[in-house]
């Protein structure tokens, strides 16, 4: 039984439970009622306790045997193998159980395979079917089994109201801390895979090598699998970009933001704002596209007819798009602290015979500009981490240049570089990957809290 | 009646309505408001008041919606003509506010400001002088002279108050219009603020609005009551105060309504 | 002399002022209409090369289904490329010489059976036949047809060669060539041919995806979002989950897949590229956004409603159920579908986690092989043939579109049902 039938079986089991505890209730309620006997909680409550008792259980189970099956399955076919063919090297047995599990999902032909390795899929194949039933079959008895004691506690004086809100608030709290698992999750793979990956380069070759050339690792044998990881190429390419972006989407993002909340008349701002929020929502792939298919041919010609050499990968190009993408985030953040500026001071300078250009100036602005550091602050942070237009529109080269007109490669480029297609986990690749993750990580959480804290303060002179 | 007859009329307002969008504010007001006088405009919550005392420095046009109709004439020329340019209109037009409000910038520069702008004082040196003698005349001198780089907005509520009256009297106006000044301090920096009204009457015209009836009745000369955007009464003070010719401005004054 | 009392000097310096007053306010409005601008090119640029994606060359062939190629016991396993193309050779009987013959097939689409095979597998009465139908030429052909290959350059510098002119202009002047709508985008896969590559596949991804995100991210969001704001006391906890949401909210999204390569991957060896692990990771990301529209619709709640109902009797939890969340419930979905909108538009992460997979049939489960929209139109924009630059643009204007449709959607909810406190 496929995992979203069951999930959604386990739906309609509870919504059954409920409907029938209540009627449950409401039966016993009405045979007691004669003897006197006050019913505690409403119907609905009693409904609930019952829905609660025949989902929570099996929903943990559910997820935990999801999570924990692939490893036992796994396991067992790393049994299954060694017992078919028991001279095979530790390297050699995971080729093959990928393979295994390749030719199962068909991603390997046919002709590609041999025996043992059809045999290893149907036993894969046998083992997973064996766990989905199990799995299928464990989740429904708990959940009739917690739908049966659930409505056995069921009784006019039961206080289920209380009990279902004890539930609610402890299903609450997991939620909540969801957040917390999340984050460390994030610090704690990061960590550990940059950990694993500095026992194969040193940490100071990374952070200050000049050099960066991974070579292309299939296998963790293979001869010259490991290249020179040197970051500063990738870190200088990501801050050009990163600057060019800001030139174009600071002054653009902020006097628009100015124009729009000083100046403009009802209409322009009720046409304008909602453009600026389009530019906002689109997808950050269709940027890329538009640099890497439209604007970077477009320069690259422009600049061959005035003589100049661009790259066709050329970090202008990327910037400038990611400008773009970054303008209608200054702008609506920067709105937001010019309109929370109090219109006393407008005035008061306004009644001193300031122009609307000198308020605006000398004292909306310089009133507003730690609200407006924090908006470039989290500009920046998202930059260096935005992904698929540098992916699309820079380059995979990691050239070390201050020419805007070259190719430069950043951070997110090479992350994606290296993971993805088949590559052995384990590599100096793959966990350079990981190591480039952290550094992204770091250097966007310290923007953050830098932007957070600045607005912080600017919120407390004014609230 | 106190030296009504001697003083020239400074302010002239004829038929002044005014509108926020389609609903009308003020019904065609006329008033004369006298030279180094203070007069208080009093009445209930909505009365107009304000809106009128914006009328006289062109506060009003700031409002998105908002339009003026009739005339008002400073010195017998309507500031409402095309010949006006705003901007000059309101250096000789100061205006405080209901709530202090300072600029985020130092003491200095907040009361250096207005005279910056308007290139009142090219040298360093007159701008010291300038703002020594706005701080002193606003009574914060001797408060603030040691530390003239401070925030404005680190003062208290009541020495706020009187850096935007410095800062206002700064650029040398000939009008200085209030808007509730003291509504949000504290009894005894009103009472400070109270007493340097009663001194800069001398060198400008003074047009107050209050809630506090005691206050206007203190500090002022002349007193207009506003009732629903219409102009209900006007003479001097305390002529209003003892015996009000409208049965309105008795019932307000004696708390009836209000 | 410089004195203030000199109306001159007034004068000069107003002028002065009000010079940088027009300025200022020029630099305003060309920021603004800048932006304008910048989107209006975009979009239209997208949209003006998407145009001859929604189009196709089809040539008029007069198919014999004969017992030749298809047997009606087996009607799956007919040779109906042969057919086709015996159908189009009818067209050319000059041409005989094999390397001739082969270069005539070359102007019809890999995919120019498709049609005839399912009408035949659907009714094998078929079989003995003839039908005349419409065929999709090769994405070159098709390209030349709408004047984007300029078939006046030397052979040399064009991909069509001269003999398929001759071809395609013979079948031009017997009028079997006719441009239809095509509707393969829609209901294709993938394929390495541009002219049979649709969005099918990515678009039920995407929604298997958003499906697995929505159910994951909804209930948790608001629950965590309702213990924070109405529930949970003010300590050093509740302090570190506030700090942890508004970080979370600002990772870059690449960082997620890392997240997800590592724990749902490679940890817990969920399946890669399937949309179980896409919507999870999505869901993770959209989690601090529903959180936080959720608090602002909780918070935007005036405390008069708690307390009356508390006054009545009620216990926490049944203010929250009956009172709060009701009127916060336009808020709540308003900031869920902008989330989720978000959501649908992410490639990063998915790249890390493998759902960039080259897809031709629907994914039947959250646990198949699948890939999404955006990463189905990254891959298109990295091929190299012609056509697929359309494609992209066609695939980028039909996720826009989609887009535009749900966050109309959220504004609708937003101005429908909002209530001013």
């Amino acid at each position: 039984m496929s995992l979203s039938f069951l999930f959604f079986c386990l739906l309609g089991l509870g919504i059954f439970s409920f409907l029938f505890g209540r009627r449950r209730i409401r039966a016993l309620s009405a045979a007691s009622a004669t003897q006197g006997i006050k019913q505690h909680s409403r119907d609905i409550y009693h409904g609930s306790f019952v829905a609660v008792c025949a989902v929570l259980v099996p929903l943990v189970a559910l997820l935990a045997w999801t999570g924990v099956s692939p490893l036992i399955i796994d396991a067992m076919l790393e049994d299954f193998l060694r017992s078919q063919s028991p001279d095979l090297s530790v390297g050699e047995l995971g080729v093959l159980m990928a393979k295994v599990k390749a030719y199962y999902v068909g991603s390997l032909p046919n002709s590609f395979a041999n025996d043992l390795m059809r045999d290893g899929s149907d036993y894969f194949a046998a083992m997973v079917d064996n766990s989905a039933m199990a799995r299928a079959t464990i989740v429904i008895l708990l959940s009739v089994s917690g739908a049966a004691y659930g409505l056995r506690l069921l009784a006019p004086r039961f206080t289920a109201r209380p009990m279902v809100e004890q539930i609610f608030e402890y299903v609450m709290i997991a939620a909540s801390a969801i957040a917390i698992l999340t984050t460390i999750g994030i610090v704690l793979s990061l960590i550990f895979e940059t950990i694993r990956f500095f026992d194969k380069v040193p940490f100071l070759e990374f952070l200050f090598g000049l050099s960066w050339s991974p070579q292309i690792a299939i296998r963790e044998d293979q001869v010259g699998g490991s290249g020179t990881f040197g970051a500063i190429p990738l870190f200088a390419g990501t801050l050009m970009i990163t600057f060019i972006a800001m030139l174009v989407a600071v002054p653009v993002g902020l006097m628009s933001a100015v124009y729009l909340s000083e100046y403009a008349n009802p209409r322009l701002r009720g046409i304008a704002k909602p453009a600026i929020e389009i530019l906002a929502g689109i997808p950050t792939v269709v940027y890329g596209f538009f640099a890497a298919l439209m604007v970077a041919p477009f320069l690259r010609d422009s600049g061959a007819e005035i003589g100049l050499t661009l790259s066709s990968e050329s970090a202008l190009a990327a910037g400038l798009v990611m400008g773009i993408m970054i303008i209608p985030f200054i702008s609506s953040l920067s709105d937001d602290v010019i309109n929370a500026v109090p219109q006393t001071l407008r005035d008061g300078a306004a009644a001193l015979g300031a122009t609307q250009s000198e308020t605006i100036r000398q004292v909306v602005l310089p009133a507003a500009l730690p609200g407006i550091v924090s908006a470039i602050l989290l500009a920046i942070s998202r930059a260096i981490g935005e992904t698929m237009i540098v992916v699309m529109a820079a380059g995979v080269a990691a050239n070390l240049t201050a020419n805007p007109f070259e190719s430069v490669t950043t951070v997110t480029v090479q992350i994606v570089m290296l993971l993805v297609g088949d590559q052995e986990f384990d590599s100096a690749k793959t966990l350079a990957a990981f190591a480039l993750g952290l550094v992204l990580f770091f250097i966007t959480l310290m923007l953050n809290v830098l932007a957070l804290y600045v607005v912080n303060r600017f919120r407390e002179q004014y609230d | 009646m106190v030296n009504s007859e001697a003083s020239e009329v400074k302010i002239k307002a004829r038929e002044v309505t005014v509108h926020y969008g389609e609903a009308r504010a003020l019904h065609g007001i006329d008033l004369d408001l006298n030279a180094n006088e203070v007069t208080a405009l009093i009445g209930p919550s909505g009365c107009g008041k304000s809106t009128f005392l914006r009328c006289i420095n062109r506060m009003n046009d700031v409002i998105e919606g908002c339009r003026v109709g009739g005339a008002v004439s400073i010195d017998d020329q309507n500031i409402y003509s095309d010949e006006i340019d705003v901007v000059e209109l309101r250096a000789r037009v100061g205006m405080v506010f209901q709530k202090p409000n300072p600029f985020p910038k130092s003491i200095y520069d907040n009361v250096a400001y207005g005279p910056r702008i308007h290139g009142m004082a090219p040298s360093r040196a007159q701008l010291d002088a300038v703002v020594e003698a706005s701080l002193k005349r606003a009574g914060l001198w001797e408060e603030v002279k040691d530390r003239l780089d401070a925030p404005g907005t680190g003062l208290s509520g009541g020495q706020q108050q009187r850096l935007c009256i410095a800062r206002a009297i700064a650029v040398n106006p000939a009008i200085v219009l209030m808007d509730e000044p003291c509504s949000a301090l504290d009894p005894i920096a009103t009472a400070v603020i109270e007493e340097l009204i009663e001194e800069l009457r001398r060198d400008y015209t003074i047009v107050i609005v209050t809630h506090s009836m005691q206050q206007a009745a203190r500090i002022s000369q002349r007193t207009a009551y506003f009732h629903l955007g219409n102009l209900v009464e006007h003479g001097p003070t305390q002529a209003i105060f003892t015996k009000p010719e409208n049965q309105q401005t008795e019932a307000y004054i004696s708390g009836k309504i209000g | 002399m410089t004195d203030y009392s000199d109306p001159q000097y007034r004068a000069a310096r107003l002028k002065k002022r009000y010079r940088a007053e027009r300025r200022f306010r020029a630099y305003g409005l060309a920021a603004v209409l800048s932006a304008a601008l910048i989107l209006v090119f975009l979009l239209s640029s997208i949209i003006y090369s998407s145009l001859p994606a929604f189009s196709h060359h089809h040539v008029r062939l007069d198919i014999e289904v004969s017992s030749d190629y298809v047997s009606a016991e087996a009607p799956a396993d007919g040779n109906y490329l042969g057919m086709v193309r015996a159908a189009l050779r009818q067209q050319f009987p000059e041409v005989t010489a094999r390397s001739d013959k082969r270069a005539l097939y070359q102007i019809l689409s890999i995919g120019a059976y498709d049609d005839i095979q399912k009408r035949v597998i659907a009714d094998p009465s078929l079989i003995g036949s003839t039908m005349s139908l419409y065929v999709p030429l090769s994405d070159d052909i098709d390209l030349m047809l709408k004047g984007l290959i300029d078939r006046n350059l030397p052979e040399s510098e064009r991909i069509v060669s001269d003999r398929d002119l001759q071809f395609v202009d013979k079948l031009l002047s017997e009028e079997r060539i006719r441009s239809q709508f095509a509707i393969a985008l829609f209901t294709n896969g993938d394929s390495r041919e541009p002219e049979m590559a649709g969005i099918r596949g990515a678009l039920s991804g995407s929604l298997l995806t958003l499906v697995v995100t929505l159910i994951v991210s909804f209930p948790l969001g608001v629950l965590a979002a309702i213990y924070l704001e109405e529930v949970a006391p003010k300590n050093r906890f509740t302090a570190l989950i506030e700090v942890n949401i508004n970080n979370l909210a600002a990772v870059p999204s690449i960082v997620y897949g890392l997240l997800g390569l590592a724990v749902f991957i490679n940890f817990f060896s969920m399946p890669r590229s399937a949309p179980l692990v896409g919507g999870l990771v999505l869901a993770l990301m959209t989690l601090p956004t529903i959180i936080i529209a959720t608090r602002a619709a909780l918070s935007a709640i005036p405390p008069s409603i708690r307390e009356a109902a508390m006054g009545v009797g009620a216990s926490r939890f049944q203010v929250i159920m009956h009172h709060v969340l009701p009127l916060a419930m336009p808020g709540i979905l308003t900031g869920t579908i902008i989330g989720l909108a978000q959501a649908a538009g992410e490639t990063a992460p998915l790249l890390m986690i493998g759902m960039m997979a080259f897809i031709v049939d629907v994914p039947g489960d959250v646990t198949a092989k699948a890939t999404v929209l955006p990463a189905q139109i990254y891959m298109w924009a990295n091929n190299p043939e012609r056509a697929f630059v359309a494609r992209t643009s066609a695939g980028i204007v039909i996720l826009l579109t989609l887009l535009l449709v749900v966050n109309a959607t959220a504004i609708y909810f937003r101005r429908r049902f909002e209530k001013r406190w």
